[in-house]
């Protein structure tokens, strides 16, 4: 039994007074202790309605309408208010996208921080206070003792990050899921920031699940990979394997259109067309419309999940491209 | 030291409007009505009215009459009303803690209601208690502010004889001089219906205030960022959501205070009650110039304080608007 | 611009709206033919009969069929009163926003169009205005003016004396309406179009910005009548409006205020009730404009 285990999950929003809407179309996972995985995709493509909805926090009127999620054996979803918070921010973590808009304005770092030992634990103040401080100190905050009195406003993007960073391994969790933690900062900065997080998870034997549209990012710091479209999963296995050898059109047509893969002098690669909005999904696969490879069966009929990847034509060899 | 900084910058700007509303203060009162008249009477002859204007200073140019005035007031001396033949200060200053009461016991009944109110119906939005709170507050913009006040007089005061709806009963006296209505079941009995009143003209407007405020926070990251922390729901609503929901109902709060000292006085109006306000408008009727310009200062010179208080405490609310501390 | 027939359907299927305009509609008629409507000509002192006064409304049986809602303690007839009361009311909530319009307007194309130190200056005098308080400048101003002028001089001045007192206090809030306006279209490309032929900066203003500044205050003037009219009542109530012998809505209460103690209410009940529903009409058609006009100004609080 992997440490997470999650099975068909989806979720649905309600559309006009009787009808529903899928944004989440059947998503499963496993992950192992200390496993790094990558969840890839556009925009809307569903990767962050995943994270919060691991966690049962999708936000009203949207709700889980399906599927398991197994943390340890126990299925998260069929938690009670209580035994769910005890879970949140104490075995799994979660760092949000934009540092600005994650820590309260009006609390100070230390109050944030403190509070979290405190949901946890029994500890007193002293002791919530040195181990927030260690932390601070973990993720290389200079003068981490200064700063536990410190408002948000007062740091910088980067730091702030950190501090978040610093809140998810407060309790020393098993595993944090991370929602594009660097998209909202300097681009002079994400390279740090995500080393941290990779320095990290190694040194404390932390699951990581790591959601992001960059490619490139995935590449150095996961050890498997899934890819998203439309609201499914496309593509997944081993990262090292599925960049050198995709399978999926989707997949073969995100890495050709890396700025690093492009040639001197040449045009840079892009999928032509755009991904459908949840609400106005083609029928049969949802790549049909961009794919070249898109035959009557593909127009027709949604592609199971078959060895890693959910195609009628996958690519077959490291040569072929889209 | 920046506390310092900021009660001197504030105190220097309330200095310049006190100078402000005391220069047009004492400008019109040169044009209302003739105090040589209402000290004297008819029966006296030109000549010694002539003498009596140059004894008393009113023949000198306007300014040396106006530093007169600052001198005076500055000690205390805002003039003397008519009516009463004595220090319009003083005859002001004896009603104060008659408004000042109802005041508070407006506020306090205003707070506890209003607060949980807002939170309830951000929190729980489809609930009953929620539509009747809505409704009730858009009638209660409606209602012109003074009728609230007679509908709970006449319901009250008159059909149901609960509770008292004139004057403030009893009073007891305290040591220096403060004659207060809550110590005695009689006085506090009277301050019921005006609180009540007052507040209520506020309510509305505050409750739909808070529980807009309140809704847009709860919808805000950080707060979806505590919940993924998994901390408990009472901290993650009372705590981190209305924190923030508070810093735009203070500003809200600051700008009504012009509003509440009039509604004030339509409330003293109406339960007769003996406040500043109920004297400043027998002032008028009775033409008592002194007294007018004297309670005139003396609402400006509140305004002006409570307007400082409430910045002060937003500064205290807000951590973005210190000055700036160690920058990352 | 307003399509003027959609704007008509939409108010014929929404109850809430028609039921506010027929309110209105009703109201407004009775005040303006109130001479012909009216039993009486409470104003002409030689039809009081001081015999007649304070008798209760028809239906408790003591009344008289004379005067339906009964009879103030001059004699007046509660009815006629509240007809040429609400004409007064009326008179000056619309009149007082006409003012507050005009300067109001004025202003903000002023700072919105100009910008620099007069724009800061005039909100700056926005703000002080608006922490001030319409009432309480009213209060102020009213009473040194009443406490000026004797008071016959006073009562034949009163009604020009609220329409330009509460005009001039309220001018704010159609300037801050103006200004962000202004300052949202003059970003569009039609202004530049217009500088580039030569247009003076005043022509600009007024021909090409200005009717695109239209909606929104046609959206604050109907809350604002009502917001007017309830300030007059105010101040009339305190003794610093209309007159006893040309009262409006808020004088009646007024007048009829010390006798709620000794059961006579309806002196009181009837005018209060009929400013209510002035003023509740007025604040839903002035709602109902506002979403339909503007969905975007909608508050989040449906």
């Amino acid at each position: 039994m992997a440490m997470l285990e999650i099975d068909d999950l989806r979720v649905a929003f309600p559309r006009g007074k009787t009808d529903e809407i899928e944004a989440l179309r059947g998503v499963s996972l496993r992950l192992e202790k200390g496993e790094r995985l990558g969840v890839v995709g556009e925009s809307g493509a569903g990767k962050s309605m995943l994270a919060f909805a691991i966690l049962n926090l999708i936000a009203e009127p949207g709700r889980v309408s399906h599927g398991e999620v197994r943390f340890e054996g126990e299925n998260l979803l069929d938690l009670s208010d209580r035994q769910i918070r005890s879970i949140r921010g104490n075995r799994i973590s979660m760092i949000f996208q934009d540092p600005m808009v994650t820590l309260n304005p009006v609390l100070t770092i230390g109050q944030q921080m403190i509070e979290t030992l405190k949901a946890h634990r029994r500890i007193s103040r002293r002791e919530a206070h040195r181990l927030s401080v260690e932390k601070l100190k973990m993720v290389a905050i200079p003068s981490a003792e200064s700063r536990m009195d410190a408002y948000p406003h007062e740091l910088s993007g980067g730091l702030r990050q950190r501090v978040v960073i610093a809140i998810a391994l407060l309790t020393d969790p098993e595993l944090i899921i991370a929602d594009e933690p660097t998209t909202a900062l300097d681009v002079t900065i994400q390279a740090e920031i995500m080393a941290l997080i990779l320095k990290l998870c190694r040194e404390n034997d932390v699951a990581l699940i790591l959601i992001t549209h960059d490619l490139g990012v995935v590449a150095e710091v996961t050890q498997k990979l899934m890819i998203m479209y439309a609201g499914k999963c496309v593509e997944a296995g081993d990262t090292q394997t599925i960049i050198g050898n995709p399978k999926h059109p989707y997949t073969s047509g995100l890495l050709q259109a890396l700025p690093q893969k492009a040639e001197r002098g040449t045009k840079l690669y892009q999928i032509p067309g755009s991904m459908p909005p949840i609400t106005a999904l083609p029928n049969g696969c949802p790549y049909h419309p961009r794919c070249p490879r898109a035959t009557e069966e593909c127009r027709a009929f949604m592609p199971d999940m078959k060895q890693g990847v959910a195609c009628y034509h996958p690519l077959l060899s490291a040569e072929e491209t889209v | 030291m920046h506390i310092l900084a900021f009660l001197i910058r504030r105190t220097l700007q309330a200095v310049i409007v006190m100078f402000v509303i005391s220069i047009i203060g004492f400008s019109i009162q040169g044009n209302l009505g003739d105090p040589l008249r209402e000290l004297v009477g008819q029966s006296v002859s030109e000549a010694e009215r002539q003498a009596l204007r140059e004894q008393l200073g009113l023949n000198d140019p306007f300014f040396v009459q106006y530093f007169r005035f600052l001198g005076n007031a500055v000690q205390g001396d805002l003039g003397t009303s008519y009516f009463f033949k004595r220090p319009a200060l003083d005859v002001i200053m004896d009603k104060f803690p008659a408004t000042f009461e109802l005041v508070l016991g407006a506020v306090f009944i205003f707070l506890s209601l209003s607060i949980p109110a807002g939170i309830y119906c951000a929190i729980h939005r489809d609930s009953w208690l929620t539509r009747i709170i809505m409704t009730g507050s858009i009638i209660g913009i409606s209602v012109p502010v003074f009728l609230t006040a007679i509908l709970l007089v006449w319901l009250f005061g008159v059909e149901l004889g609960w509770l008292p709806a004139f004057g403030r009963g009893d009073t007891y006296e305290l040591p220096w001089g403060w004659e207060t209505g809550f110590l005695t079941l009689d006085g506090l009995s009277h301050l019921i219906l005006p609180s009540v009143a007052l507040s209520s003209i506020m309510l509305p407007l505050f409750i739909r205030l808070i529980r807009a405020e309140m809704m847009e926070t709860m919808g805000t990251d950080y707060v979806r960022f505590a919940r993924a922390k998994g901390l408990s729901t009472a901290r993650v609503r009372y705590v981190h959501a209305f924190r923030n929901t508070l810093l735009p109902v203070v500003t809200v709060g600051g700008l009504m205070i012009g509003t509440l000292i009039a509604y004030t006085i339509l409330t003293e109006t109406v339960f007769q009650w003996p406040g500043m306000g109920f004297l400043f408008l027998e002032a008028v009727n009775r033409v008592d110039t002194p007294l007018i310009i004297a309670y005139i200062i003396v609402v400006g010179l509140i305004f002006v304080v409570v307007n400082t208080i409430v910045d002060f405490i937003y500064t205290l609310i807000n951590p973005m608007v210190k000055l700036p501390g160690a920058k990352a | 611009m307003i399509n003027w027939r959609t704007l008509f359907k939409r108010f014929m299927s929404d109850p809430v709206a028609v039921a506010a305009g027929g309110v209105l509609l009703i109201l407004v008629l009775m005040a303006v033919f109130a001479p012909l409507l009216a039993p009486q000509n409470p104003y002409d002192l030689m039809q009081l009969d001081i015999m007649d006064s304070e008798l209760p409304p028809v239906w408790t049986g003591d009344g008289d069929p004379r005067y339906l809602l009964g009879t103030d303690t001059q004699g007046r007839g509660v009815l006629s009163t509240i007809m040429y009361g609400t004409g007064i009311s009326l008179i000056i909530g619309i009149g007082a926003v006409v003012v507050q319009g005009i300067l109001g307007v004025t202003l903000g194309l002023i700072a919105g169009y100009k910008g620099g130190w007069i724009d800061s200056f005039l909100m700056r005098l926005a703000d002080i205005q608006m922490s001030l308080s319409t009432l309480m400048i009213a209060i102020i101003v009213l009473a040194l003016f009443q406490a000026a002028f004797d008071a016959n001089i006073y009562a034949d001045y009163a009604i020009f004396m609220l329409i330009l007192i509460i005009g001039m206090a309220e001018w704010p809030k159609f300037a801050r309406t103006v200004r962000s306006s202004v300052l949202g279209e003059r970003k569009k490309e039609y202004v530049d179009a217009a500088r580039v032929i030569g247009l003076p900066p005043r022509k600009v203003m007024w021909g090409h910005i200005l009717p695109n500044t239209l909606t929104p205050v046609l959206v604050i003037s109907t809350i604002q009548v009502a917001e007017a009219i309830m300030t007059e009542a105010a101040l009339s109530f305190l003794g610093l409006g209309m007159p006893v012998d040309r009262p409006s809505l808020g004088s009646l209460i007024r007048s009829g205020f010390e006798f709620v103690f000794s059961g006579q209410y309806w002196i009181t009940l009837y005018p209060a009730l009929v400013l209510i529903a002035l003023v509740l009409a007025l604040n839903l058609l002035g709602d109902w404009l506002r979403d339909v006009l503007n969905p975007k100004l909608r508050r989040g609080d449906d």
